[in-house]
């Protein structure tokens, strides 16, 4: 009797746009056999092929049945879901076939660039990828987390990896959530080679979580010679998160921002979310301060309705006067709004202006002090006006 | 077949369906000379004195009317996909033992499915006109008898007018009629807004039917066909599914990069400066044209700046628009759901037009080449700013041309787009089916950036200095087949097979569209 393995991957249903479902049959003999069935066929028929044959040869599969249902996939698309098929058949596999790598998204982030909106993406809809970037968020965040089904978890990590290495972001910041720890400690190896930017760390109660994400992305970024710095955002979605989040801001040098979660806690503290958000305040007051005291930038949770702009407007402008840097966007057009409402008002420009002003001439008559008026001011003062004037000339 | 060369380089039948062609000589080249054509001269001796036209049904009509084999038929689209009445004519054709029709609709939807039954057993020969859908899929795989012939709104017109097309016998469907034949299409259980499309067809034919599912007493007003075009009067029991007639309420796009799309658009028209007092524009129904008409209108609100007429497709959104005075007039070709319908019952300033008044070439003048802007869509746009809207990709030809080739007139022509669907780049380096010179093509927008005609050397000096992502179209082309994963392969066609023709607005061949290989 012949031995076979068979295995699958990707989504079937023509409302999957952008995706493809692939069955794997490997056997013992009878050659490649390719069944295709594909809405691009007249134009990319016959590179789909070949992509196929291409990867049988690396993966060194001679024998075998190939299934495919395509609904217009990308290239990388179509990579993940095959090499997923693949490893589906042979675990034990550890060879990547990895996409070329996308020369426009070769570009560095700071630690303290501006992270006003970042827009989620679930990890394995690939039909959302490559337009995000066009909605100018500061940062794309590919999920692998919450939006990612368990039994998806393996097909998100390798979608995740070619999107971080072709689609192009567009200059947004490239950031992942990671799964909760330990499991997410599995998911760095197929980000931090590929140039992420900053690895959000959700449900983090403790510095350790992120000493160990810390340990774990200095390891991997030795052995693939990786350069670059790449960030953290823990994300703190429980009570006894809050109690530690200080000691969580303040857990690394390359944490650049404080998250919170707040379906998360405010289940965890035994209520639910309001509008009006009483619930959550001491939680939100908490993130700002131990953000602002470790110097990072305190980041607010998503708005989760997305036909409300007025009432997002609303919650951004409170997130704001609370402290908060940024907000998360679940859905492209909650972008604009975000960034509209986070931008200084008129008096907080003209304000701005004026200290800088007094700064610079300070500065060249070489003053140690500066004031306006009879009123001295300090450092930070002149930073955050100068951080003012910036948001500024972003919002242009 | 022989197949000649046209201005624009490409082949097309020297002959189609036995009648000799003119190829496409170049925007404004082609200049006819002669008479139109008459409809024969008729006597009051022969109608009833007391104006009562109706017959008993569709087949005395069509018996009365003289339907013999080998006859052009009429009907046309303004129920769309909601049409009952020309699936039941053709059902009544069939049961007289007719055979060879050549139908003449303005369009077909997908509605009309049930008539490839027609076309396998004879009863029709071939369409000329718009084919949507499963008859394009039909024709596309060579399965019909004649070819294919399509045109414009305005084409149709030119057509008939021209006397290039001789309609034997016209039938039109009539939300709300009079025994005399008087019609309209703004009231009654299936009222669809306007009935322009039948116009020329009631000037025209030899024969016109009107049939109703709303017989009123004489007189039917206002009255948009004239009973005293009208041969006879027929009662249905339902035109069709007014839920399919005209939607409850047209929906904006709800994704977010047509959105980007239809917001970009609208900065263009403020920043090129064509939104200023006393301008004029036209979008249709697609989800990115009322997308853009929400976002101009928020604009022209907030600079205070009032059009001087909109051209629908009109729906809700340009209906409010007039009601709050941001225009003075809709000029509607079509009315795309029941406020518009509404609106153009109870509202002098909401204009019925045909596509004589606005679209006709072989006229003087015309609306179209009037409206300042006019957003339009696209399936394909080569780097040459040729554009197809016929065909897809992959050769099928699945869509009509509408009044798309008569709004190319207009002063600029903005093709709302995206730069691919799915992996289907729309950018190319050369259209499958050449719909629209790329001469009369000014701007194209896509959500990956705005690329404009460099022969608007206007429009590029007007917009410098704005923040939109304007961009050479090549530069748009070449990310597009990066993302798509390389240049996309040619349609599989069997370049020896025609099936269809692609008419110019002024009667001349543009294109072929030939058998797709399966």
């Amino acid at each position: 009797m012949v031995k076979t393995i068979k295995a699958n991957a990707g989504k079937q249903g023509k409302s999957n746009r952008s995706d493809c479902y692939i069955e794997l049959t490997i056997h013992k003999s009878g050659g490649l056999k390719i069944d295709l069935k594909s809405k691009v066929e007249s134009m990319y028929g016959g590179s789909i092929r070949k992509l196929l044959k291409d990867m049988c040869r690396f993966y060194k599969i001679k024998n075998a049945e190939i299934y495919v249902e395509d609904y217009g996939a990308l290239p990388g698309t179509l990579m993940a879901r095959f090499e997923l098929a693949i490893e589906r058949t042979k675990p034990e596999l550890q060879k990547e076939y990895l996409p070329e790598f996308n020369k426009n998204n070769l570009y560095k982030t700071k630690k303290n660039r501006f992270r006003r909106s970042r827009l989620y993406l679930p990890g394995n809809t690939p039909k959302l990828f490559p337009n995000a970037g066009l909605h100018k968020p500061d940062g794309i965040i590919l999920d692998l987390e919450d939006s990612v089904s368990p039994s998806e978890k393996d097909a998100a990590q390798l979608l995740v990896r070619n999107t971080l290495r072709t689609i192009d972001f567009y200059g947004a910041e490239r950031m992942v959530r990671i799964n909760q720890l330990p499991k997410g400690l599995d998911d760095l190896k197929f980000i931090v080679p590929h140039n992420v930017h900053v690895i959000l760390i959700p449900k983090c109660e403790s510095a350790d979580d992120v000493l160990k994400v810390e340990e774990k992305v200095r390891v991997l970024k030795k052995e693939s010679n990786v350069k670059n710095e790449i960030y953290f955002m823990p994300i703190i979605e429980s009570a006894k998160g809050i109690i530690n989040a200080y000691e969580i801001a303040s857990a690394s040098k390359n944490n650049c921002a404080l998250a919170i979660g707040l379906e998360d806690y405010t289940a965890d503290i035994g209520t639910q979310r309001t509008n009006e958000g009483k619930e959550s305040f001491f939680a939100r007051s908490m993130i700002v301060n131990a953000a602002k005291a470790a110097g990072i930038q305190p980041i607010d949770t998503v708005f989760s309705d997305v036909n409300d702009m007025e009432g997002l407007r609303e919650s951004v402008l409170e997130a704001k006067s609370l402290g908060f840097e940024g907000k998360g966007c679940i859905h492209p057009r909650q972008i604009k709004v975000v960034h509209e409402a986070f931008a200084p008002t008129k008096e907080e420009i003209e304000k701005a202006r004026k200290i800088v002003d007094a700064f610079n001439e300070a500065k060249k008559k070489g003053l140690g002090v500066v004031s306006i008026g009879s009123k001295m001011i300090d450092a930070p003062v002149v930073k955050r006006a100068e951080n003012v004037l910036k948001l500024v000339n972003k919002n242009l | 077949m022989k197949m000649i060369k046209n201005a624009a380089g490409r082949l097309v039948p020297e002959v189609v369906n036995g009648k000799k062609q003119i190829p496409y000589k170049g925007v404004g080249k082609y200049k006819p000379s002669g008479k139109k054509h008459g409809p024969p001269i008729r006597s009051c001796a022969d109608y009833p004195e007391d104006g009562n036209k109706v017959v008993k049904n569709l087949r005395e009509a069509l018996k009365k009317a003289g339907l013999k084999n080998g006859m052009t038929i009429s009907t046309h689209h303004h129920l769309r996909n909601g049409d009952a009445l020309t699936n039941l004519l053709f059902d009544t054709i069939k049961s007289m033992g007719i055979k060879n029709i050549r139908w003449f609709p303005s369009a077909s939807f997908p509605v009309h499915e049930h008539l490839i039954n027609y076309l396998e057993d004879g009863t029709i020969h071939h369409i000329e006109g718009s084919m949507n859908g499963p008859l394009g899929r039909y024709a596309s795989e060579g399965k019909m008898k004649g070819l294919g012939v399509l045109r414009s709104h305005g084409g149709r017109w030119q057509a008939i007018q021209d006397g290039e097309v001789h309609i034997d016998i016209a039938v039109i469907a009539a939300p709300t009629a009079d025994p005399f034949g008087n019609a309209t299409g703004d009231r009654g259980p299936t009222a669809c807004g306007l009935l322009g499309f039948a116009l020329a067809d009631s000037i025209y034919a030899d024969n016109v039917i009107v049939a109703t599912d709303n017989l009123v007493p004489f007189p039917c007003t206002p009255w948009q066909i004239q009973g005293n075009n009208v041969d006879y009067v027929v009662e249905v029991d339902s035109l069709g599914d007014p839920g399919k007639i005209v939607s409850g309420t047209t929906q904006v796009t709800k994704s977010p990069d047509r959105l980007l799309i239809a917001e970009y658009i609208a900065q263009f028209f403020e920043d090129a400066g064509i939104m200023k007092d006393g301008f004029s524009f036209q979008a249709g129904a697609g989800g990115i044209n009322l997308a853009f008409a929400v976002y101009l209108r928020e604009r022209m609100k907030e600079k205070g700046v009032k059009a001087r007429f909109i051209r629908g497709g009109s729906t809700k959104y340009l209906v409010e628009m007039l009601e709050e005075g941001l225009t003075d007039y809709i000029l509607d070709g079509q009315t795309f759901d029941l406020e518009g319908v509404r609106s153009m019952r109870e509202n002098p300033n909401h204009i019925n037009t045909s596509p004589f008044t606005s679209y006709n070439y072989h006229g003087k003048g015309n609306f179209a080449s009037l409206v300042d802007a006019a957003v339009l869509g696209a399936t394909e746009v080569d780097i040459n700013f040729n554009a197809n809207v016929v065909t897809h990709s992959d050769g099928y030809l699945l869509h009509g041309i509408g009044g798309w080739q008569n709004a190319l007139f207009g002063k600029t022509t903005i093709l709302a787009i995206p730069s691919f669907r799915d992996r289907i780049p729309v950018i190319v380096d050369e259209v499958t089916t050449l719909v629209g010179p790329g001469e009369l093509i000014d701007v194209i927008v896509t959500e990956r950036g705005i690329a404009i005609n460099p022969r608007r050397k206007d429009l590029i000096k007007a917009t410098k200095g704005s923040t939109l992502p304007i961009r050479p179209i090549e530069d748009i082309y070449e990310e597009v087949n990066s993302i798509c994963g390389g240049k996309p392969a040619k349609p599989k066609l069997n370049k020896k097979k025609v099936i269809a023709v692609i008419k110019w607005v002024d009667g001349t061949i543009i294109d072929s569209v030939y058998q797709v290989r399966k």
